[in-house]
C-alpha cells in the first residue's frame, strides 16, 4: 500500500500535507505523534472512511495492490471490504449478538452460506485470540463482555472479511495494561496474514509492535523508517524531541 | 477540456442516473419524505380553492364582520375568531400557572417515590381523546359548574361584564376550563423538562447564598427554564386554539359573540365541527366553513412557530450550558 | 435588616410548598374524575353481546352493542397506519440520516407545521380529497385523514431515536465495506428500533381516539360494513354522536365505549412505556 502526495481537509482546514509513503505488505507499521497532527486522519483516508466525516475531502493518490483507490470508477465500499478498521474506542454493535457481530460484515456482503459463516467467525474469533472466552457465549450481547474483549470482538469482526489491509486507530487507548498487552500480543501474530497500520500515542506501543514507524506533526510526515532506527537514531531533529519527550 | 474528462464527467452523471443502490435507497426515503411536502401544498392549496367563493363574497368583512346569518349568506366569521381566542386565553390564564405549580413540584420539591409515578401519570392523560373530555364536560363538569361554581361567581363578581347572566355550566367559562384540563398534561411535562435541564450548580449556587428552596426556585430555576416554560405555554396555546370536539361539547353553540363567560359562545372549530354537514357541498356557506379553517391553519401556524423559536431557543442555550 | 426576617422567609417556602402541591390536586383532581367516571359508567355496560352485536335503536331501552363501530375504528386505523407509517419511518430516516441539506431541513419544519396543524382542518381536507373525490363518505377518506396526524408523530420519533444512534456504530458497519444503505436498514434501524416502535405504537393510540376528521369523512352506518369505500361508524364519532343524544340507552352504549377506548389507548401507552423503561420521552406534541 501507497500514497502519493496525500492530502485532507475538514471544510478549510487541512489535517494532512503532502503525505507520501510506502507500507510494506505483512508487516506493521506504526504511526505517532503528537495529538491533532492528522495520524488519525491519515489512515481514514486509506479506506476511504474521511470522507464520511461531512464537510471532509481528500485529493492525492493511495495506491493499494496497483491501483488507485481514489480514481473515479473505484467504489468505498469495495475499498472498505479489503482494507479493515478498527475503532479507538470498541464499537461492537449493542443490538446483535457476539456470534452476529462477527458474522455482519459477511451476511451483509452478500454470504448466505451458513456453514461458511460458522467457520469463519470461528476462525476470526480464534485469530483474534477471543475464542476461548467466548465460545460458550456466541449468542450473548456484543456489548455485554469486558472493554479488552469488545475490542478483540472488533478485531475478529474486522478480520472474518478477510481484508488485505487493517488499519487500528488507536486500538488500545480506551482499555486497561493487561487487555493492552492482549492486542499487542495479537497485533504481533497478525502480520503473518495481514498488513497492519496502527495509529498510537504510545510510543513504546510503536516500538514494541511495529516494524516501521512514521512521525506525524502537523500534518506532515517528518519522518518514516525501521522503527529501530527512528527509536535509537532519528534523522530529523523534530522526531528525536519527540521520541525523547522534549517535545514543546 | 480534454475528452478523458468529459468522459470521466459523463461517468459520473450516469452513476446518478442510474442510481447506485446506496442512491437509489436516498431516493425511496427522499421520495417518502416528498409525500409530507406534498401533503401541506395540496393542504393550502385544497383550503385556498375551497375558499375562494367565500373569499370573494365576504372578502375582508368575513374576519371583521360579526354578523353570521346563513340564510342571508351573510358569513361575518369574527365572532368564532374571537370565541376561540378568548377560550384559549382562559385556559392559558388557568392552565398555565397550575402547570407550573405541577412542574415546580415535580421537579424540585416531590419526594423520589412520587415523581416517577406522578410524571407518568400527567404524560398519561395527554392520551386521552377529547371527545372523552367533551362527554365527560356535558355529565359531570356541566352540572358542577351549574350548580356550585358558577352561581357562586356570578354573586361575588356579577358586577363584572365576565360573569353576568345565568349559569348553564355550558358556555365559555365551561370550554375554557376543559381546555385548561387538557393543556395540563403537556404544558406541565414540558416545563418539567425544562426546570430539570437546569444544571444543578445553579441551584447549588443560590443555596450556597442561603437562599431557602422557594428563593432558590423562583430566582435561580424559574429564572434559567422562563423562555422554556413560555414556549410551553404557546404550545399548550397551540393545543387549545385547535381542539376540537371537547369545547364543541360543552361551549354551547350559540352564533355570536358576549364577553360574558356564563353565555354561551361558538369556537372556529366548533362551528366547523357542528354545521358540517349541513351545508350542501358547492354553497356559500360550506365555503365560508372552509374558509374559517384556512384562517383557523394560519393562527395555528403563527403560534406554532412562535412556540418553536422559542423552544429553539432555549434548547441551544441548555446545549451551550452544558457544552 | 437587609437579608428580610428569616420567619417569614420561611414562611414563604412553606406556603410555596402549600401552592405547589393545590396546583397537583387541581390538576389531578378533573383527571381523576373523569377516569373515575368513565369506568364506573362504563365497565358496566361491558358483555359479550355489547362487544359484538349491532348498534342499538334510540331510546327503545335494548342495550344493543358496538361491533360495527369497534369494526370501523379497526378499518381507519389499518388505512391511517398502511399509508403514515411508512411514510413517517422513511421521511425520518431521511431526515436524519441523509437530511443535512435544504431538502431535508424543509421536510423537518413541514413535519413540524403538520404536527401542529388541527385535526378539524386535516379532515376538511380529507373530505374536499376524498368525499368529493370518491362521491361520499368513506372508511378510505377516514384512514387517510388519520394518516396525516399520524405522519408527524412517527416521523419525529424516528428521527430522533436514530440521531441517538452513536457515530462510531454507522462507521463499524461501513468500515466493513457494508453500503450506506445496508448499514442503514440492518445496523442503524436496528439499534433504534426501541423508539422507532414507540413512536408507532403512540401514534395509533393518538389517532384511535380522533373524532373530528372522522366527524368529516367516514359518515355514519349503524351496520357492519364489509368494504372500504362505503361509510361507517367508529367509536369516537360513536360517542360523540350518542353521548350528546337525548336517549338514555344510546348514552349509556357511549359510556361503555369511552371506557373502552380509554383502556385501550392507556394501555397502548403504558404498556410502551414499560416496555422501553422511560429510555424514550413520550412524545406529547
Amino acid at each position: 500500500m501507497e500514497t502519493n502526495e496525500l492530502n485532507a481537509w475538514f471544510g478549510s482546514f487541512q489535517a494532512i500535507k503532502n503525505v507520501s509513503m510506502k507500507i510494506r505488505g505483512n508487516l506493521t507499521t506504526a504511526i505517532i505523534g503528537p495529538s491533532g497532527c492528522g495520524k488519525s486522519t491519515l489512515i481514514r483516508c486509506l479506506n476511504r472512511m474521511h470522507e464520511v466525516t461531512p464537510k471532509a475531502r481528500a485529493k492525492g493518490r493511495v495506491l493499494l495492490d496497483g491501483e488507485d483507490i481514489y480514481s473515479r470508477d473505484v467504489d468505498p465500499v469495495e475499498i472498505r471490504r479489503k482494507v479493515g478498521m478498527v475503532f479507538q474506542k470498541p464499537n461492537p454493535f449493542p443490538t446483535m449478538s457476539v456470534f452476529d457481530n462477527v458474522a455482519f460484515g459477511l451476511r451483509a456482503n452478500g454470504i448466505r452460506d451458513e456453514e461458511f459463516i460458522t467457520k469463519q467467525v470461528e476462525r476470526s474469533l480464534r485469530q483474534a485470540a477471543l475464542w476461548k472466552e467466548v465460545e460458550d457465549n456466541l449468542d450473548g450481547c456484543g456489548a455485554g463482555i469486558s472493554g479488552g474483549q469488545q475490542q478483540r470482538l472488533c478485531i475478529a469482526r474486522a478480520l472474518a472479511i478477510e481484508p488485505e489491509v487493517v488499519l487500528m486507530d488507536e486500538p488500545c487507548s480506551a482499555l486497561d495494561p493487561i487487555a493492552t498487552s492482549k492486542i499487542e500480543d495479537l497485533i504481533f501474530d497478525l502480520k503473518e496474514r495481514y498488513t497492519v497500520i496502527i495509529v498510537t500515542h504510545n510510543m513504546q506501543q510503536a516500538a514494541r509492535v511495529a516494524d516501521y514507524t512514521a512521525f506525524m506533526y502537523l500534518g506532515e510526515l517528518i519522518e518514516y523508517s525501521k522503527t529501530k532506527r527512528i527509536f535509537e537514531n532519528p534523522e530529523e531533529e523534530l522526531t528525536e524531541k519527540y521520541i525523547t519527550g522534549r517535545f514543546g | 477540456m480534454d475528452v478523458r474528462n468529459v468522459y470521466h464527467r459523463l461517468k459520473d452523471a450516469s452513476r446518478y442516473a442510474v442510481l447506485t443502490p446506496d442512491g437509489r435507497f436516498e431516493l425511496f426515503c427522499a421520495a417518502l419524505a416528498s409525500a409530507i411536502i406534498l401533503i401541506i401544498i395540496m393542504i393550502v392549496s385544497y383550503l385556498l380553492e375551497g375558499s375562494i367563493q367565500s373569499i370573494r363574497s365576504s372578502g375582508i368583512d368575513f374576519v371583521i364582520g360579526s354578523r353570521w346569518d346563513v340564510n342571508r349568506d351573510i358569513f361575518g366569521a369574527l365572532p368564532f375568531i374571537a370565541g376561540t381566542l378568548y377560550t384559549s386565553a382562559i385556559a392559558i390564564l388557568i392552565g398555565v400557572p397550575i402547570s407550573i405549580g405541577v412542574a415546580i413540584y415535580l421537579s424540585e420539591m416531590a419526594p423520589d417515590w412520587v415523581r416517577a409515578p406522578l410524571g407518568f401519570v400527567i404524560e398519561l392523560l395527554a392520551a386521552v381523546p377529547s371527545v372523552i373530555f367533551g362527554f365527560w364536560g356535558i355529565f359531570t363538569l356541566r352540572g358542577f359548574l351549574r350548580d356550585s361554581v358558577e352561581p357562586a361567581l356570578n354573586d361575588t363578581l356579577g358586577f363584572l361584564p365576565f360573569f353576568e347572566g345565568n349559569p348553564t355550566g355550558m358556555d365559555k367559562f365551561a370550554a375554557g376550563l376543559i381546555l385548561a384540563i387538557m393543556i395540563i398534561p403537556t404544558v406541565s411535562a414540558i416545563s418539567r423538562d425544562v426546570m430539570r435541564a437546569v444544571p444543578n450548580s445553579q441551584r447549588e449556587a443560590a443555596l450556597a447564598l442561603g437562599a431557602t428552596k422557594q428563593e432558590m426556585i423562583s430566582g435561580a430555576v424559574i429564572g434559567y427554564a422562563k423562555s422554556g416554560i413560555f414556549g410551553a405555554a404557546i404550545l399548550g396555546l397551540g393545543r387549545a386554539v385547535g381542539e376540537t370536539m371537547a369545547v364543541t361539547m360543552v361551549i354551547g353553540n350559540k352564533n355570536s359573540f358576549s364577553w360574558s363567560l356564563l353565555d354561551p359562545g361558538q369556537t372556529m372549530a366548533s362551528i366547523i365541527a357542528i354545521n358540517w354537514w349541513e351545508a350542501d357541498s358547492g354553497s356559500l356557506y360550506q365555503s365560508a366553513l372552509i374558509e374559517i379553517g384556512l384562517v383557523l391553519f394560519g393562527i395555528m401556524l403563527i403560534i406554532n412557530v412562535i412556540g418553536r423559536i422559542l423552544m429553539g431557543r432555549m434548547i441551544r442555550l441548555r446545549e451551550g450550558a452544558v457544552g | 435588616m437587609i437579608y428580610g426576617n428569616l420567619k417569614v422567609r420561611k414562611l414563604k417556602d412553606r406556603l410555596a410548598y402549600a401552592i405547589a402541591l393545590l396546583c397537583v390536586f387541581a390538576a389531578a383532581a378533573p383527571l381523576i374524575s373523569i377516569l373515575l367516571d368513565v369506568l364506573v359508567k362504563g365497565l358496566p355496560q361491558f358483555s359479550m353481546e355489547f362487544f359484538t352485536s349491532e348498534l342499538p335503536s334510540p331510546g327503545t331501552g335494548e342495550p344493543g352493542g358496538i361491533g360495527p363501530a369497534m369494526i370501523g375504528s379497526m378499518y381507519v386505523i389499518m388505512i391511517g397506519s398502511a399509508i403514515g407509517i411508512p411514510i413517517g419511518i422513511f421521511s425520518g430516516i431521511y431526515v436524519s440520516e441523509y437530511g443535512n441539506n435544504w431538502f431535508g431541513r424543509s421536510v423537518r419544519f413541514l413535519t413540524e407545521v403538520l404536527s401542529g396543524l388541527p385535526s378539524i382542518v386535516v379532515g376538511i381536507f380529507a373530505f374536499l380529497l376524498l368525499v368529493l373525490g370518491l362521491g361520499g363518505p368513506t372508511a378510505y377518506a377516514g384512514g387517510f385523514a388519520l394518516s396525516i396526524i399520524m405522519v408527524p408523530v412517527v416521523s419525529r420519533s424516528t428521527e430522533e431515536s436514530l440521531k441517538l444512534v452513536p457515530n462510531t456504530i454507522r462507521e463499524a458497519s461501513l468500515a466493513l465495506g457494508v453500503p450506506r444503505w445496508k448499514t442503514t436498514l440492518k445496523v442503524v434501524l436496528s439499534h433504534g428500533r426501541a423508539g422507532i416502535i414507540t413512536g408507532v405504537i403512540l401514534s395509533i393510540a393518538r389517532i384511535a381516539g380522533e373524532s373530528a376528521p372522522l366527524l368529516l369523512t367516514v359518515g355514519w352506518s349503524p351496520f357492519v360494513q364489509t368494504s372500504l369505500s362505503e361509510p361507517i361508524s367508529t367509536m369516537p364519532v360513536l360517542i360523540y354522536l350518542y353521548g350528546t343524544s337525548p336517549y338514555e340507552n344510546w348514552i349509556n352504549v357511549a359510556w361503555g365505549t369511552s371506557a373502552f377506548l380509554v383502556i385501550f389507548i392507556l394501555s397502548l401507552s403504558i404498556g410502551v412505556r414499560l416496555l422501553t423503561r422511560g429510555r424514550f420521552a413520550y412524545s406529547r406534541l
